[in-house]
């Protein structure tokens, strides 16, 4: 019997899976190394307020019913400018990924006006409407238009060619090709671009707050910090992490109803 | 329903697909398209059923549309293109929802084109819980399911493995056993022309044109019959014959799409 020698074994990592748990471990060991720092002097409080005080700030918010009517305010314009700009960018992504004259007008349009800052155009459409709730929704609606043309766009695009065929071939109306077989084909990519533009309409709304707003959290940050009130203002900043964590978990659940079939 | 190619010519750009293709489909028989690859077998099917706009020539149809058709032509693809959102009952009735049956009529319809493809027990599946030969087999019950006039099928069995062909085989013979639906059946497989086809018509390389259409003179239902083996193996022979030159040159060919 000639010698033997074990194959090694060279086919293990780079495969990461999820580690339940992991994430909440991290969280407590940052937030506690933070209390701790906190607690022995190492942060001074003006700078950085412990966990707890922020904790403190936000209840007492949450009493007064202070934190309730930012909340609402800000939840409100994101709302309507998030509708707003989603509807709109759906029906032009949707147009582009049909028509040749839509795509060929409406790629270099988008181009061109997606990378301005939504933000540097606040004072324009405060001009054009007024310095209450149209310019902070439009700001917003404007800031989710782009993303959206751009993924609705895409994944229309990403469709197979030949389930397009298949429903020409069995007679469908073109608008039954659309309802049937593009729109439904695109939503995996139509949900991923939600994501990223309720991220966008997050980060728009408290912009768009710091000018003429006496609600919403972004007023609500801006008065905190005037006031160096830093605990309060780190607490509006935990409420925005929170809501972009309840979209994102809202997002995934809708994500796992509507595509099922993946 | 009869079907008619005359003088059929195709181009993409400068590329010559099909050069005057004239071939006749009788009512109930089934034609096979074997050649080369890259001879324009696909594209001539999809100028056949209506997908494709021929550069030049016409198609055209003779004789009355079988009773209770509502799609003359329908195709069963070498990719399934099933839809992955819909159930294979959504799938089915898809190719039904735009012609205003009633849903009671609708059910049957589909209930039975199911059962005819052994996929009543799948009904509420979706395509990727399926295997190949299952998933092709909903884009033949979608098929039938219309009724159809003429049958173009584009290579339905390429993308199965060899057990499965097979056993899909049997099913395609049974069916056209009972509903005797007029086909055309796209395949580079000369296995599948010989067993399946009741003629066989060969297309010379790029451009295609028609070289040669040879009868299968064995009895469809007799050809699994040992007696036939030898017969239908020489037929083989002689049509690999007829393309094997030109499919080693075809195979040597750069892509150039």
């Amino acid at each position: 019997m000639p010698e033997t020698r074990p194959v090694a074994f060279r086919g293990g990592g780079f495969n990461p899976a999820g580690r339940r748990g992991a994430s909440w471990i991290a969280f407590a060991a940052i937030i506690a190394a933070w209390q701790l720092s906190s607690s022995s002097g190492l942060l001074p409080a003006l700078f950085m307020p412990s966990p707890l005080s922020v904790v403190e700030a936000l209840a007492r918010r949450v009493e007064t019913g202070a934190l309730t009517r930012h909340l609402a305010a800000s939840l409100q314009r994101i709302a309507l400018g998030w509708a707003v700009g989603t509807l709109g960018g759906l029906a032009i992504g949707t147009a582009m990924g049909i028509f040749a004259v839509a795509r060929s007008i409406g790629l270099p349009v988008t181009s061109a006006l997606f990378p301005i800052p939504k933000i540097a155009l606040l004072p324009l459409l405060i001009l054009w409407f007024g310095i209450g709730e149209p310019s902070k929704v439009a700001t917003i609606a404007l800031g989710v238009l782009f993303p959206t043309i751009i993924s609705t766009y895409t994944a229309i695009d990403g469709v197979p060619r030949n389930l397009i065929r298949m429903g020409q071939s069995f007679g469908l109306p073109a608008a039954m090709i659309v309802w049937k077989i593009l729109l439904p084909g695109a939503l995996p990519g139509i949900l991923s671009g939600f994501r990223i533009s309720s991220s966008i309409a997050l980060i728009l709304v408290v912009a768009a707050e710091m000018i003429g707003a006496e609600h919403g959290i972004g007023a609500f940050i801006l008065a905190a910090g005037n006031l160096m009130q830093t605990d309060q203002l780190v607490a509006g900043v935990v409420l925005l992490s929170l809501l972009g964590l309840a979209v994102s978990f809202g997002l995934s659940r809708l994500e796992r109803w509507l595509l099922r079939w993946r | 329903m009869d079907l008619i190619v005359r003088e059929v010519s195709h181009r993409y750009g400068e590329l010559r697909a099909l050069e005057a293709v004239s071939l006749a489909v009788q009512a109930g028989e089934t034609l096979a398209l074997i050649g080369p690859s890259g001879c324009g077998k696909s594209t001539l099917l999809g100028i056949m059923g209506g997908l494709l706009e021929p550069s030049a020539g016409e198609v055209l149809t003779s004789g009355p549309l079988p009773e209770g058709c509502l799609n003359p032509f329908t195709y069963i693809f070498q990719d399934f293109a099933l839809l992955p959102w819909r159930t294979v009952e959504g799938n089915v009735s898809l190719a039904l929802e735009h012609h205003g049956l009633g849903a009671g009529e609708r059910a049957e319809r589909v209930a039975s084109a199911l059962a005819l493809c052994g996929l009543v027990e799948f009904a509420h599946a979706f395509p990727k819980q399926l295997s190949g030969g299952m998933r092709q087999r909903v884009g033949i019950a979608r098929a039938i399911v219309v009724r159809p006039a003429l049958l173009f099928l584009d290579e339905p069995l390429s993308a199965l493995d060899a057990q499965t062909r097979e056993l899909l085989m049997e099913d395609l013979l049974a069916i056209w056993a009972r509903e005797r639906t007029t086909s055309i059946y796209v395949t580079h497989n000369l296995q599948e022309a010989v067993r399946l086809a009741d003629r066989i018509c060969v297309l010379s390389r790029r451009p295609g044109r028609v070289k040669e259409i040879v009868e299968v003179e064995v009895p469809r239902e007799e050809r699994a019959n040992a007696e036939h083996a030898r017969a239908l193996a020489e037929l083989q022979g002689r049509l690999w014959d007829l393309i094997r030159d030109e499919a080693a040159v075809a195979d040597r060919e750069m892509q150039d799409a």
